[in-house]
């Protein structure tokens, strides 16, 4: 409850709409009351009178009532959707801004489908509970109220001996909408079971048929099938019985009212028609309690929904702005500098992740990070860039700390290729231009040339105007990871960070990017991290990093002397090629 | 009197929403409205699958006649109480009359419920058989097809309709069936009756034909619509979220939200559309009821003041009448779900029609024991017809040999992999082994023969001994074992909480990229294969795993012929022959040291890694 009621000033906007949907379906109920008492009308009055003229007439009325009342529910159902639409339209929106302010670290801990979920399926769970509401879920205790009001009305006896037929069948609803959500659950999980064992069998095709597993994989999907059918007969059987279930009490119900009432009629306490209309009534009441069920599993899965939405707008950024941040000068030099950095993950990782690092990057210098997986190097670089705030120490740009510049401005001077290369749908070109979309197209090739990315683009079918699809599916890797360089060239920063960038493209076309860089990035600094260790011998400076410290750091001159890990990683990798190579000259010794 | 009127078109669209989420938990999925393009074809299909079935259907629609019958007793029965014992003053037949109501009340309830017990049972049956051949047919489907259609795709595709059908067969077609079956039963009783009313009362059929078409035309256009913005929409978010980091780097949040502000709109507006026009047939509906009854009561009552009818009579028409726009009103409803269901049948057909694996050769040879001379003569193979990937190949590794494939990505290196597994047929020359033609045996036992080690390293969700168990379903727990101490995994699995027994998450999560290439290792040892194939990965671990992992390689391939796609260097180095591949073919082959010396093109490959640098 505590969730939705955080969710309220989404409704807010629309109070007018939602009250005026809400007044249109008390109208709708009212009318609905009294038809079975112009029923009653046309037998007591008319039929049983001989009265024709009551019968027309009565009949009128009914038809301008039944008429109004449609009108109505029309309205109420506009409205109910309106107001359901708009609400969650403005919770997408609300969401979706609280993602783009969310900095690296929470991305990190609320993954693309989990947000999807929220942005999706949850904020669709609300959208219903809100529209459900304002139509059957006030319908229905209206509805209930008013006929059990008239019930007392046209005879009070006769309703006090339904009173334990309704407790009989209220305890029912009850016991039916406590069972039904844990049901549900389950069925869910193992859906979920059913869906890993098909997701992993596609997904790993290639190794069942190496394995010959078919018949092992079908025995595996078997028994989740088995579990999931099993289950579902249950609850779908729970959920089918329902109706009959419950059914059975308003019959009872009805067969005790022509009873119980047909006796007094015989009397004469009560009439005919107030018997039939009493019986109408009694089924008005019901009814609704039927959907009351129905109701709750609505409002079970909004709460759920409400607390996952709450989650996401609750959070608050780990990365902020600082109230009176500064741009940087006009003539950045691209010093970068860090003193005495150390970082930790808050949540998902104990310990720190880098500890004591002081490293200091002259303008236009070529800083290269190696180490093992885990060993810090992509938040190393991430914290150039302020995707991650430090934990300690700081981290300066011609000696200013970057916490204290405004994060627009300092990407503005920033280009990076992410490890994990992320194309947005679009044309190659608008790819290429996504950070400066006012770049030329004669600057765009010229980046995608640097990038050594020009000769597979003009070879696709339409060259630069080739559309890549969601998430790049129709490129190679490296062809990926190429158009991504491109993308962090063209704006030309002074400060380039490369991480991992080149791993999917081959060890030739690498060589090229790099030599191309070293033209196009005169005068900006850059920070590579590297696999490969062909990648680095280049640079002005190698930092080593194992376990959040630097172990060495210097030129490849100097780290082949005197760093033991730089040796060992060479070792693994070119290891004892190379003397052989230098043997026969391939390679100039001599430097 | 509008007794008996459930509410039944309120608790089918709530049951409709309950089932849906009952089937997946994925993004927003509006109701679907869509149209199979043979719907008797799909329905045919369909059909079998309930045969096993034929006599509890058989039982259920005993049921359903039983309960449908009932049905039109009740309100008689009513009518009949209030005309004869109520009017005419008679409180012993009243409670006889009362009684005899109650049975046929508490029969027609018990009927019911007995159909949907027993309905639910052989739905759901019918959907896990249709599940289960769906399954075993993926089994035997060529590695193209997975090649060519995305996992994810594939994924939703099977989940979505398997889900579509579901709700179809399970609830529907009893409603259809006790739809129609009542429709014909109350107009029998209705011209039993009273002719007059009967056929006022078919007046009302054409009107509510006319208005679901109606609105159902709008309807299904506005869900088509909304369907539409909804997939660009959820493009547009997943595309935004997942690259929520680039976004940030590239300072473009105000255009990103700019366009996810447009879709949210247009969203909105086909949401408001389509729900309007879908929530606008309950109210129609409704007054053409009301409206139905006004009509009864209007002209009954002037019938009934020419003594040409009887009160009780009318009463019971006004009953029936509800009886009557119920069943209609649910056909309607079921309607678009029933189009909706044979579609996603068609298209779960689709992928059982897809044609299978290329069968094996009637009489297969047998290969035992295999001593692992591999031969490709002229081989030739294209994916694509005209775009040859393999051109007239031909390579020999002696048994127990060591060969390198070396080349640019793209060469053909895979492919030659997926050849020799026979995951993508020849199309031209031939593999042998030990002398046999590959395609004289069967892909079981050629399997078999041939141990794969993935590039990415693939697990499987349960535990770490259940996916080393996965090399050979037979072996025991100290079997796995061995074989992990062997691939040097033995150590990190004893570090893990649970040891041999931990648990692994989906894809493997909570292992590291090395010790998940150990355990594909492990696997592959145990598996214990004739011939061995090694997709060398390209993503470094640290230098130490590596070690081990170079370590565990070699042990493998010990005394088996062994096919490497090589990227370390000291496969390379240790190999008995690199072969080079470029475009297709063979460019040069020899011993690493042959070809440093010939200085040809792996030569210039080798040397690429190195052009430049000052060592």
């Amino acid at each position: 409850m505590k969730h939705i009621r955080k969710l309220i000033p989404f409704v807010k906007p629309y109070w007018g709409r939602s009250l005026l949907s809400l007044a249109l379906l008390t109208a709708v109920v009212l009318m609905d009351l009294a038809i079975p008492r112009l029923i009653q009308r046309i037998i007591d009055q008319g039929i049983r009178q001989n009265d024709q003229s009551v019968v027309i007439q009565t009949a009128l009325v009914m038809l301008g009532i039944s008429v109004f009342s449609t009108l109505f529910a029309v309205g109420n159902n506009y409205f109910s959707v309106q107001v359901g639409e708009s609400v969650a339209r403005d919770l997408r929106e609300a969401l979706f801004l609280k993602i783009q302010s969310f900095s690296h670290g929470d991305l990190d801990r609320f993954p693309t489908g989990k947000l999807m979920v929220r942005l999706s399926s949850d904020s669709a769970a609300l959208q219903r509970l809100l529209q459900v509401t304002l139509r059957i879920g006030t319908r229905a205790p209206l509805l209930m109220i008013g006929s059990l009001i008239l019930m007392v009305n046209t005879s009070p006896q006769l309703a006090l001996t339904l009173i334990p037929l309704l407790l009989v069948t209220s305890g029912l609803i009850v016991l039916f909408s406590v069972r039904m959500a844990p049901l549900f659950r389950i069925v869910q999980q193992k859906l979920d079971r059913l869906n890993t064992v098909l997701q992993e069998n596609i997904a790993g095709a290639r190794l069942v048929k190496a394995f010959v597993r078919a018949d092992y994989e079908s025995q595996r999907f078997e028994e989740a099938n088995e579990d999931f059918t099993r289950n579902t007969v249950g609850v779908m059987r729970f959920m089918s019985s329902m109706q009959p279930v419950l059914t059975i009490f308003v019959n009872i119900g009805v067969v005790t009212v022509i009873w119980a009432g047909g006796l007094q009629a015989i009397q004469g306490d009560l009439t005919l028609g107030q018997i039939v209309a009493f019986t109408n009534y009694l089924m008005t009441t019901m009814g609704p309690l039927i959907m009351m069920t129905m109701l709750s599993h609505v409002w079970a899965n909004g709460m759920a929904s409400a607390q996952r939405v709450n989650e996401v707008l609750d959070v608050q950024p780990e990365v902020q702005e600082a109230p009176n941040a500064r741009t940087l000068p006009v003539e950045v030099q691209g010093q970068v500098k860090f003193e005495d950095v150390s970082f930790h993950y808050d949540s998902s990782h104990d310990g720190a992740v880098l500890e004591g690092i002081h490293l200091r990057a002259e303008p236009g210098e070529t800083v290269a990070i190696l180490g093992a997986t885990g060993a810090g190097k992509s938040t190393l670089v991430n914290l150039v860039a302020r995707f991650y705030d430090v934990a300690g120490g700081q981290v300066t740009i011609d000696g200013i700390d970057i916490r204290s510049l405004q994060q627009e401005a300092l990407l503005s001077h920033i280009g990076v290729v992410p490890q994990e290369t992320v194309l947005f749908s679009g044309s190659v070109r608008d790819n290429i231009r996504y950070g400066s979309p006012q770049a030329s197209d004669e600057q765009v090739i010229a980046a995608a040339i640097a990038a050594q990315a020009d000769e597979f683009i003009q070879k696709l079918p339409q060259g630069y105007d080739t559309h890549v699809e969601q998430r790049g599916v129709n490129l190679s890797g490296g062809q990926k990871q190429r158009i991504a360089i491109a993308r962090a060239l063209l704006p030309r920063p002074k400060i380039l960070i490369l991480d991992d960038s080149t791993s999917s493209v081959d060890v030739e076309t690498e060589t090229k990017i790099q030599d191309a860089l070293e033209e196009w990035m005169q005068g900006c600094t850059s920070f590579v991290v590297a696999q490969r260790i062909s990648t680095v011998l280049k640079a002005d400076k190698i930092i080593v990093l194992d376990k959040g410290c630097i172990a060495a750091q210097g030129s490849h001159a100097e780290l082949i002397r005197s760093s033991r890990i730089y040796q060992e990683i060479y070792e693994s990798q070119l290891g004892d090629g190379v003397p052989g190579l230098v043997e026969q000259g391939v390679i100039d010794a001599s430097a | 009197m509008q007794a008996h009127k459930m509410p039944e078109p309120s608790h089918s669209h709530f049951g409709g929403d309950i089932r849906t989420r009952l089937q997946f938990r994925g993004p927003m999925r509006p109701d679907k409205i869509e149209i199979a393009r043979d719907p008797r074809r799909a329905l045919a299909r369909l059909l079998p699958y309930l045969k096993p079935f034929k006599w509890t259907l058989g039982l259920v629609l005993v049921f359903v006649l039983a309960y449908t019958l009932l049905g039109l007793v009740g309100p008689y029965l009513m009518g009949v109480a209030i005309d004869r014992f109520i009017a005419g003053k008679d409180p012993a037949g009243l409670a006889r009359i009362a009684l005899q109501m109650l049975v046929i009340y508490a029969l027609y309830n018990l009927f019911q419920l007995a159909a949907n017990w027993v309905m639910a049972g052989v739905s759901q049956r019918a959907l896990k058989a249709l599940r289960r051949d769906l399954f075993r047919h993926l089994q035997t489907l060529s590695l193209s097809f997975f090649d060519s259609h995305p996992a994810g795709d594939l994924m939703s595709r099977l989940s979505n309709d398997i889900g579509a059908i579901n709700q179809d067969v399970s609830q529907n077609v009893i409603s259809i069936i006790a739809s129609v079956l009542t429709l014909g039963g109350i107009l029998v009783a209705m011209f039993v009756l009273n002719a007059w009313l009967a056929l006022a009362t078919l007046l009302v059929v054409p009107i509510m034909l006319w208005f679901t078409r109606f609105v159902a035309s709008y309807t299904r256009k506005g869900f088509q619509e909304l369907q539409k913005h909804l997939g660009a929409f959820n493009g547009v978010m997943e595309e935004s979220i997942s690259g929520q980091k680039v976004i940030k780097a590239f300072r473009r949040n105000e255009s990103t939200l700019e366009a996810f502000r447009r879709h949210n709109q247009a969203v909105y507006r086909a949401g408001v559309y389509a729900h309007t026009y879908a929530l606008l047939l309950m109210p129609l509906t409704n007054v053409l009821a009301n409206f139905f009854v006004i009509v009864l009561s209007g002209l009954g009552g002037w019938l009934a003041l020419r003594s040409l009818v009887t009160v009780g009579t009318i009463a019971t028409f006004i009953n029936y009448g509800q009886y009557f726009i119920q069943p209609l009103r649910q056909l309607a409803n079921m309607y678009n779900a029933i189009q909706a269901a044979l579609a996603g049948a068609e298209r779960v057909f689709e992928i059982i029609d897809a044609p299978p694996e290329t069968p094996d050769a009637p009489e297969p040879l047998g290969l035992e024991p295999v001593r692992g001379q591999v031969r490709f003569e002229n081989v030739r193979f294209a994916y694509i017809p005209d775009i040859p990937v393999i051109k007239n190949m031909t390579l020999e590794a002696q048994a127990g040999q060591t060969i390198a494939l070396v080349g640019p990505t793209g060469a053909g290196k895979t492919t030659i992999i997926n050849l020799l597994n026979r995951f993508y047929e020849i199309q031209g020359g031939c593999i042998t082994i030990d002398g046999v033609d590959i395609r004289m045996l069967r892909k079981e036992d050629l399997r078999r023969k041939l141990g794969l080690v993935l590039q990415d390293t693939f697990l499987f969700s349960g535990t770490v001994m259940e996916n080393i168990r996965y090399g050979r379903l037979d072996a025991t727990d100290e079997e796995c074992m061995q074989a992990a101490q062997m691939a040097d995994a033995d150590h990190y699995i004893r570090q893990l909480p649970q040891g041999y027994d931990t648990p692994l998450s989906e894809r493997a999560g909570n292992l590291s990229q090395g010790q998940r290439q150990l355990l594909a290792i492990a696997r592959a040892i145990l598996a214990d294969p004739a011939i061995l194939i090694l997709d060398e990965a390209t993503s470094s671990v640290d230098t130490r795993t590596e070690a081990r992992i170079q370590g565990a390689l070699l042990r493998l391939m010990e005394g088996r012929t062994s096919f490497v796609i090589a990227h370390r260097l000291s496969t390379i180095k240790d190999a008995d022959r690199v072969i080079v591949i470029d475009n297709g073919e063979i460019v040069e082959q020899g011993s690493h040291q042959e070809l440093l010396e010939r200085r040809g093109f792996f030569h210039h490959l080798y040397m690429s890694q190195f052009k430049g640098q000052a060592i």
